[in-house]
């Protein structure tokens, strides 16, 4: 492996940690203000990409900058906001206190929904609008040229999103109160939060990072059915390897994952499927709760 | 009592149709192959865990049979249909090492990646499976005799309803033994179960591998049927509509899965081609409306319907005494 490949892979890993970051970030979101293991997260993923190539079609046009993003943001955010609502208001709110195992079937039940759905929507042939990646041009690394969108964009857009979701989350008014929700909900509502605002919101946001990261990812793949299903089970390797409802840990974790996926296509390419799990396995063996999250006791 | 002999008649019933239309001999043997991994899921949903990479299992056994079928074609189907047992369990065994340890969330979407894994390696490595195109196999000789496609129907049709009689004897014998006892007692209190002096993880292994096995059988007579497997077999999709089975049946008795199976494959024969496209979307909108209008599913509606035995007035054993 030489220089090339070196920096090649180092570039690879990382635009795909901050689209897995951003992803598993509105999982673990929702999980630690619900407990609830959203299935269909990797549908809105999906829904996030295919908007955003709709939209990107609609008034993208490959020349302007501002226009073929502002079509990527404004896809990932109708969506985001829409389907949010809708699967809070009309599900996830009313399975609260049900059994886990119902949780898990109900919004596994909105995955299958969703899958067929997007697949009813935006055909079976796969979809490419590349305008948002073309417009931004290439940047030159030595002796490797990659696309400015993936180098600058993507980790530009993760960093944000991180650094300000956590002054949010600390230093605001309404961040505390998703926080104190977060540690004990019944102890917050005493205290007079409103934790069915909170987790309609939180649930939207979450949703929202889901379409955000998928419209990032557009315009640089082709949308095809099932990547809702394979981004489900990445993010979850992502938030299960950093400890669920951590959000310090899912960047590391999505950085090693990212890292590790990008590393195996050059070095084994047989095993770039199986080398998110590899690394989840590893972890899980050594701490079954997650790199970053403290030991909780099961809860009978 | 209704349940005990429900499996008779899900038996005779199967039979009786596949020998008068003729047509309905494949997708009842595929409607018992999918009962069969219904069981396996809905077994470890009486522990309160819920899999959604059961179809890994069936996918594996299916590619094993298939495989040893190809490499020594006069293997008898009944062998190969325990060879699916076998395998499935072993590979249960296996993972199940790993997998016990969690619960919930955990165990679900671990379970889910597991599948997955196998689903891109089965149509990555395309010289040993064949990739997406899958493996086919010749027909195999059944109780030692080479027969027609009829003729081996009717006899796969027959052995496998019996065999899913014998099945759901067995694996009610199970659920009230100790252990299976224990398995359920993980969902309602697992440390309690610990503070009894049994090991739940070794319970919980225990009804993982028993699950797997099941699978493993389901997914040696659908190569059996099929003549042939894809990686489709191993897919997500298909783990669902086995945890939708599980729950459409219930998981009170053993026959509520094949109760489930058969309900869902005639739906899916009648109404498959009004419903192109929009499968999996109903049957997510009937998981849904199940789990809120009836959780514990057909077998549970059934058990309830069974008349009261007239009890004893109160006073009369006092006067008794």
């Amino acid at each position: 492996m030489n220089a090339t490949l070196i920096v090649l892979a180092l570039l690879d890993g990382l635009t795909q940690a901050a689209l897995l970051f951003l992803v598993a970030l509105g999982l673990t979101l929702i999980f630690g203000v619900m407990r609830i293991l959203n299935v269909a997260h990797g549908s809105l993923y999906a829904f996030g990409g295919y908007a955003a190539a709709t939209a990107g079609k609609l008034i993208g046009n490959g020349q302007s900058i501002p226009l073929s993003l502002l079509a990527l943001l404004l896809g990932a955010l109708v969506v985001g906001l829409l389907l949010g609502a809708i699967i809070e208001i009309g599900l996830v709110r009313r399975i609260l206190h049900l059994d886990p195992v119902m949780q898990l079937l109900a919004t596994f039940a909105v995955f299958m929904i969703l899958e067929d759905l997007q697949r009813l929507i935006w055909g079976a042939s796969p979809v490419a609008v590349t305008h948002a990646v073309d417009a931004m041009g290439n940047l030159k690394i030595g002796a490797v040229t990659y696309t400015a969108y993936q180098l600058l964009l993507l980790p530009a857009v993760a960093i944000v999103v991180f650094f300000s979701l956590r002054w949010a989350l600390g230093n605001t008014r309404f961040g505390r109160q998703i926080m104190a929700v977060t540690h004990h909900r019944e102890v917050a509502e005493a205290m007079g939060i409103n934790a069915k605002k909170i987790s309609l919101i939180t649930f939207c946001t979450g949703a929202l990072l889901g379409t955000l990261s998928g419209a990032l990812a557009s315009p640089t793949t082709s949308l095809v059915p099932g990547i809702g299903g394979d981004m489900m089970v990445l993010s979850f390797a992502v938030v299960a390897v950093a400890g669920l409802g951590q959000i310090t840990g899912t960047a590391v974790a999505a950085l090693m994952i990212g890292m590790g996926k990008a590393f195996a296509v050059y070095l084994a390419p047989e095993l770039d499927v199986l080398a998110p799990y590899l690394i989840m396995l590893a972890v899980l063996l050594w701490r079954p709760q997650g790199l970053f999250a403290v030991a909780e006791a099961r809860r009978v | 009592m209704v349940l005990r002999a429900l499996p008779w008649l899900i038996a005779a019933l199967t039979l009786a149709l596949g020998l008068l239309f003729a047509w309905l001999k494949t997708p009842l043997i595929i409607a018992l192959s999918y009962g069969l991994s219904a069981l396996g899921v809905s077994m470890l949903i009486r522990a309160g865990q819920v899999s959604f990479g059961h179809a890994g299992f069936t996918c594996l056994a299916g590619y094993a049979v298939v495989a040893v079928s190809r490499a020594w074609p006069q293997t008898d189907a009944l062998l190969l249909l325990l060879l699916g047992v076998v395998a499935g369990g072993l590979v249960g065994a296996v993972t199940g090492l790993f997998v016990v340890r969690y619960r919930g969330i955990f165990f679900g979407m671990l379970n889910l990646a597991l599948s997955m894994v196998l689903f891109a390696v089965l149509g990555k490595f395309y010289n040993l499976t064949g990739g997406t195109d899958g493996l086919r196999m010749e027909r195999p000789p059944i109780f030692g005799q080479v027969l027609e496609r009829a003729g081996f129907e009717t006899s796969l049709l027959a052995v496998s309803s019996l065999l899913v009689v014998a099945t759901c004897w067995v694996v009610a014998r199970f659920y009230a033994s100790p252990v299976g006892q224990a398995l359920t007692a993980i969902k309602s209190n697992e440390v309690r179960l610990e503070y009894l002096g049994i090991s739940a993880k070794r319970v919980f292994f225990t009804g993982y591998v028993a699950s797997a096995a099941l699978c493993g059988f389901s997914g040696g007579m659908f190569a059996l049927i099929q003549g042939l497997v894809t990686p489709e077999m191993g897919y997500w999709v298909r783990s669902g509509e086995y945890v939708f089975i599980a729950v459409l049946g219930g998981t009170l008795h053993p026959v509520g899965a094949f109760l489930g199976a058969l309900a869902f494959e005639f739906l899916k024969l009648f109404a498959a081609a009004a419903l192109t496209g929009v499968w999996q979307l109903v049957i997510g909108v009937v998981l849904l409306v199940l789990i809120f209008v009836a959780p514990a599913g057909l077998v549970a509606w059934l058990a309830r319907t069974r008349p009261i035995p007239p009890q004893q007035p109160a006073g009369s054993a006092q006067d008794q005494a």
